[in-house]
C-alpha cells in the first residue's frame, strides 16, 4: 500500500484535474451563498406551477437511480453469490454512497427550510405521505452505505476490531441494502402517482414505481460498468491484481444482465402504454420524444449490450453504459420536467436557470474530488493484506 | 342567506376548535370505503353565472387577512388583460374568460384554495402539516413545514403559492377560508363582500341542494354539472356555471379518484416488501451458501479418494517391487549357493585326483 500513497504524493498541486474543480468548486461556494441569503428565487426559476426543478429531476430522481450500483453489485456478489465480481463492490459502495451523499446535500439547497430537514423523523410524522417513505428510506440507506463503506477508511486508519465487526455484518447490511433500495427506488416513481392530470400520460402510468425500480437496477450495473472504465484509466496504480484480472468478467457479466433488464424494462414500458391504452399520444411531438426515449434509450442499448456480450467487444459496452446512464437520466428529466405540466401554456412552463444547474456541477464535482480522494488512499481498488474478505 | 348564516352559528355554538386528522390513506384503501366529508363540513357555491368581475372580494381577502396592498386599487379592471394566480399576499383572485359565455359574453371565475375533502396536499405532506378539519378547512402548520414544496406538486389545482424568495423562514400561502372569522361565528371575507350573492357559504350538504335546485329551475342557465362535487373525490368550493368548465380553467381531466388512492397501493406494498423481501434473499444467500457447502465437500471427497486410490497404487507398486527386489535376491542366493556347491564339488573332485 505504501508504494500507492507514494505515486500519489509526487505529484504537484497545480494539475489541470485541481485547477478545473477548484474553480468550479469556488464557483459553486459564490451561488451557495446567493441561495442561503437570497432565497430560492435568486438562484433558481421554480414558481408556483413548478415547485420542483432540475435539482430534483437531475439530483435527486437521476442521482439516487445511477447510485444505485451499490445494491446491485453487493446483492450479486453477497447474496446471488457470483463471488468473481468481488473486486467491484467497493468502488461500487463507494459511489454509491458518495451518491446518496451528493443527494442529501442537493435537497439542503432546495427545500426552504434546510435545518428542518429532521423534522418529519423528530417533531412530527406524515406516514401517508410517500415522500415520508422515500426520506425514511434514504436517511436509513445512507446510515448502511456508509457502515459497508466504513470497512476502507477503518482499514485505511488501521482501526482493526471494528473494521473486522462491520466486516460480520456483511451479509445483514447487503439485505438491509436491497430492502430500502426496493423500497425508495420505487417510491421516487410513486410520487408521481400523485399527479395523474399534471404528467403526460405517456409517462404517467400506475407502474411508475416499478419501472423506477426496474431502471434503477439497468442504472447501478451501468454505472457500474462506467465508473469502472473511468477509474481504469486514471487509478490503474491502485488496483490489485484481482481487480485487473476480473474487470473484463465484469463488464461482459454486467453488461449481460443490463441488457436483459433492459429488454424487460421495454416490455413493461411497452405494457403500460398499451394498459392505459395511450397509443393515440405516439403520433405527437411528446409522443415522438417519448418513442425516442425507449427506442433510442432504451431499446438500442439493449441490442448493443447484448452484441457486445456475444462479441467480447469491451469497447462496445462501455460506450453503451455510458449511453445507458444518459438515458436514465433523460427519463427521470422527462418526468419531472418535459412530461411534467405538459397543459400549460409555454410561458407557464419551467426552463432551468443556468445557476441551478452550475449548483448541480458544483455538487457532482464535490463528489468527483472525494471519490479521487479517497481511491488514491483508502483499500477501494485493491484489498488491504491485513484484512482478507471472509465472504470471499 | 340569513337562514344558512344563523343555522351554521347554531352549528359552531359550543364547538370547540378540534382539528381533525383526515382518514389516513392505508386505512381508506384496506377498508373498502369511501370517505364522503364531514358531514356538516362547511364550504362555499360559487355561481359563476351571477359574477360581475367587481373585485370586491378580492379585497375584503385582502382586508381580512392583512394582506400587502397591490400597487393597482381593487377597482381596476384592466387586471383582467392577463391571467393571474394565488400568490404569496394573494389568497384568490378573479379571472375574465372573454366571450366564452353562451351568448358571448365574458364569464368571471373566482380562484382560492378548493378546501379539497381528501386534499392532495395532506397527503403529499411528509410532516403532516395539512390537516381537513370537520368544520371544512383545510389548515396549515407553518411551525412544522420543511419547505419541500411536495404540496404544491401534488395540487391538482396548483393553487398553494410559496415564498421563494424568503431566504430564512419560507411558508406555504394559500386561502384559509376565513377559519378564525368562521369559528368566530363570522362569515368568509369574500362571501361577506360578495355584492351578487355569486357566493354562498355554508354546510356543504346544504349548498349541494341549492346547487341541484338551481340548475332544476335554470336548466337554461346552467350546465348540469356541479363541479367539484366529485371532481377529485369532492370539494368544499363548489362552482355552478353555463360552460364548460374547462373554459374556466376548471379542469374536469382530474377524475373523481381522491388522490390518497393513487399511491395507497404503492404505499400498502411497503410492509410485503419489508415482510418478504428479506426472507427471500436470505433464502437465496442460504442456497447459495449451501451449493458452495456441497460443492467444497464433493471436491474434498474427491480429492481424498484420489490420494486413497494413488496411495493404493503406491503401495502395490512397492510391493510389486520389493517381491521382484527378493526374488532377485533369492536367486542370486541361489545361483552363489550353487556356485558355492560347484565349487566346493570341483575341488573335492580335484583332491582326490
Amino acid at each position: 500500500m505504501s508504494e500507492h500513497v507514494a505515486v500519489v504524493e509526487k505529484r504537484g498541486l497545480i494539475t489541470p484535474f485541481n485547477v478545473i474543480t477548484g474553480l468550479i468548486i469556488i464557483g459553486g461556494l459564490i451561488l451557495t451563498v446567493m441561495r442561503f441569503t437570497g432565497g430560492l428565487s435568486s438562484v433558481t426559476n421554480l414558481d408556483n406551477y413548478n415547485p420542483w426543478g432540475f435539482w430534483i429531476g437531475f439530483d435527486l430522481l437521476a442521482g439516487v437511480a445511477l447510485a444505485a450500483g451499490g445494491y446491485t453489485t453487493s446483492a450479486a456478489v453477497y447474496i446471488f453469490g457470483m463471488k468473481k465480481y468481488h473486486a467491484a463492490v467497493r468502488p461500487a459502495i463507494l459511489t454509491g454512497f458518495l451518491g446518496y451523499s451528493l443527494v442529501v446535500v442537493a435537497l439542503l439547497y432546495d427545500v426552504g427550510r434546510p435545518l428542518r430537514l429532521p423534522y418529519p423523523f423528530l417533531v412530527q410524522q406524515g406516514p401517508t405521505s410517500v415522500m415520508f417513505e422515500v426520506a425514511a428510506c434514504v436517511g436509513l440507506y445512507l446510515t448502511v452505505l456508509f457502515l459497508e463503506f466504513s470497512n476502507a477508511p477503518l482499514e485505511w486508519l488501521g482501526i482493526k476490531k471494528v473494521a473486522r465487526i462491520i466486516s460480520k455484518l456483511t451479509i445483514v447490511l447487503t439485505i438491509f441494502g436491497v430492502v430500502l433500495s426496493t423500497l425508495h427506488q420505487s417510491s421516487l416513481g410513486a410520487m408521481y402517482l400523485m399527479v395523474p392530470a399534471k404528467l403526460h400520460p405517456l409517462w404517467y402510468s400506475s407502474f411508475l414505481p416499478v419501472f423506477f425500480f426496474v431502471s434503477s437496477m439497468i442504472a447501478g450495473l451501468s454505472m457500474v460498468i462506467f465508473e469502472s472504465a473511468i477509474s481504469h484509466k486514471y487509478f490503474h496504480h491502485m488496483m490489485d491484481e484481482e481487480h485487473k484480472k476480473t474487470a473484463d468478467q465484469l463488464v461482459f457479466g454486467f453488461g449481460k444482465a443490463a441488457s436483459a433488464l433492459l429488454a424487460g424494462y421495454f416490455a413493461i414500458k411497452l405494457i403500460g402504454v398499451s394498459l392505459d391504452h395511450n397509443w393515440g399520444y405516439l403520433n405527437s411531438g411528446y409522443g415522438y420524444w417519448f418513442l425516442l426515449e425507449i427506442l433510442g434509450f432504451v431499446l438500442l442499448p439493449c441490442i448493443c449490450y447484448a452484441i457486445g456480450v456475444r462479441e467480447k467487444n469491451k469497447r462496445l459496452i462501455q460506450i453503451t453504459a455510458a449511453w445507458t446512464v444518459v438515458g436514465i437520466i433523460l427519463n427521470r428529466l422527462n418526468i419531472s420536467l418535459v412530461a411534467f405540466n405538459y397543459h400549460l401554456p409555454d410561458e407557464l412552463r419551467y426552463v432551468p436557470h443556468w445557476m441551478e444547474i452550475c449548483i448541480s456541477i458544483f455538487l457532482v464535482t464535490l463528489a468527483v474530488v472525494a471519490f479521487k480522494f479517497i481511491v488514491t488512499r483508502m483499500p477501494i481498488f485493491f484489498e488491504h493484506p491485513d484484512f482478507p474478505d471472509p465472504h470471499h | 342567506m340569513d337562514k344558512s348564516r344563523r343555522q351554521f352559528l347554531k352549528i359552531l355554538t359550543g364547538t370547540t376548535v378540534a382539528a381533525t386528522v383526515v382518514p389516513k390513506a392505508a386505512e381508506a384503501a384496506s377498508a373498502n370505503k369511501h370517505f364522503e366529508g364531514y358531514p356538516d363540513g362547511l364550504g362555499v357555491l360559487h355561481d359563476t353565472t351571477r359574477c360581475i368581475g367587481c373585485r370586491q372580494c378580492e379585497e375584503a381577502c385582502n382586508k381580512v387577512n392583512d394582506l400587502p396592498k397591490p400597487e393597482k386599487p381593487f377597482s381596476d379592471k384592466f387586471v383582467f388583460e392577463q391571467k393571474r394566480r394565488s400568490e404569496t399576499g394573494v389568497f384568490t383572485v378573479v379571472n375574465r374568460y372573454d366571450g366564452v359565455g353562451p351568448n358571448g359574453e365574458d364569464v368571471f371565475r373566482k380562484f382560492q384554495c378548493n378546501h379539497c375533502l381528501e386534499p392532495a396536499c395532506g397527503n403529499a405532506c411528509f410532516v403532516n402539516a395539512f390537516k381537513k378539519t370537520k368544520e371544512g378547512a383545510v389548515t396549515y402548520d407553518a411551525s412544522v413545514c420543511v419547505g419541500c414544496r411536495f404540496c404544491l406538486l401534488a395540487c391538482p389545482w396548483s393553487l398553494p403559492a410559496y415564498e421563494y424568495d424568503n431566504a430564512y423562514s419560507p411558508v406555504v400561502v394559500r386561502c384559509t377560508l376565513c377559519r378564525p372569522r368562521v369559528l368566530e361565528g363570522k362569515l368568509p371575507g369574500c362571501v361577506e363582500a360578495c355584492p351578487m350573492e355569486a357566493l354562498t357559504f355554508g354546510k356543504r350538504e346544504d349548498l349541494l341542494k341549492i346547487a341541484r335546485d338551481r340548475i332544476k329551475k335554470h336548466p337554461d342557465r346552467y350546465i348540469d354539472h356541479i363541479f367539484g362535487e366529485n371532481e377529485i373525490g369532492g370539494t368544499s368550493w363548489m362552482y355552478l356555471s353555463a360552460v364548460d368548465f374547462n373554459k374556466l380553467e376548471l379542469n374536469t381531466n382530474v377524475g373523481t379518484t381522491p388522490t390518497p388512492k393513487f399511491t395507497a397501493g404503492a404505499l400498502g406494498a411497503v410492509p410485503m416488501i419489508v415482510g418478504l423481501w428479506p426472507v427471500f434473499l436470505t433464502g437465496v444467500w442460504a442456497m447459495n451458501k449451501r451449493k458452495e457447502k456441497i460443492a467444497a465437500d464433493e471436491k474434498a471427497t474427491a480429492v481424498a479418494a484420489a490420494v486413497e486410490q494413488a496411495n493404493a497404487e503406491a503401495d502395490e507398486k512397492l510391493k510389486a517391487a520389493q517381491e521382484k527386489a527378493n526374488k532377485a535376491k533369492e536367486k542370486a542366493i541361489d545361483a552363489a549357493v550353487k556356485k558355492a556347491l560347484k565349487d566346493a564339488e570341483k575341488a573335492l573332485a580335484e583332491e582326490k585326483a
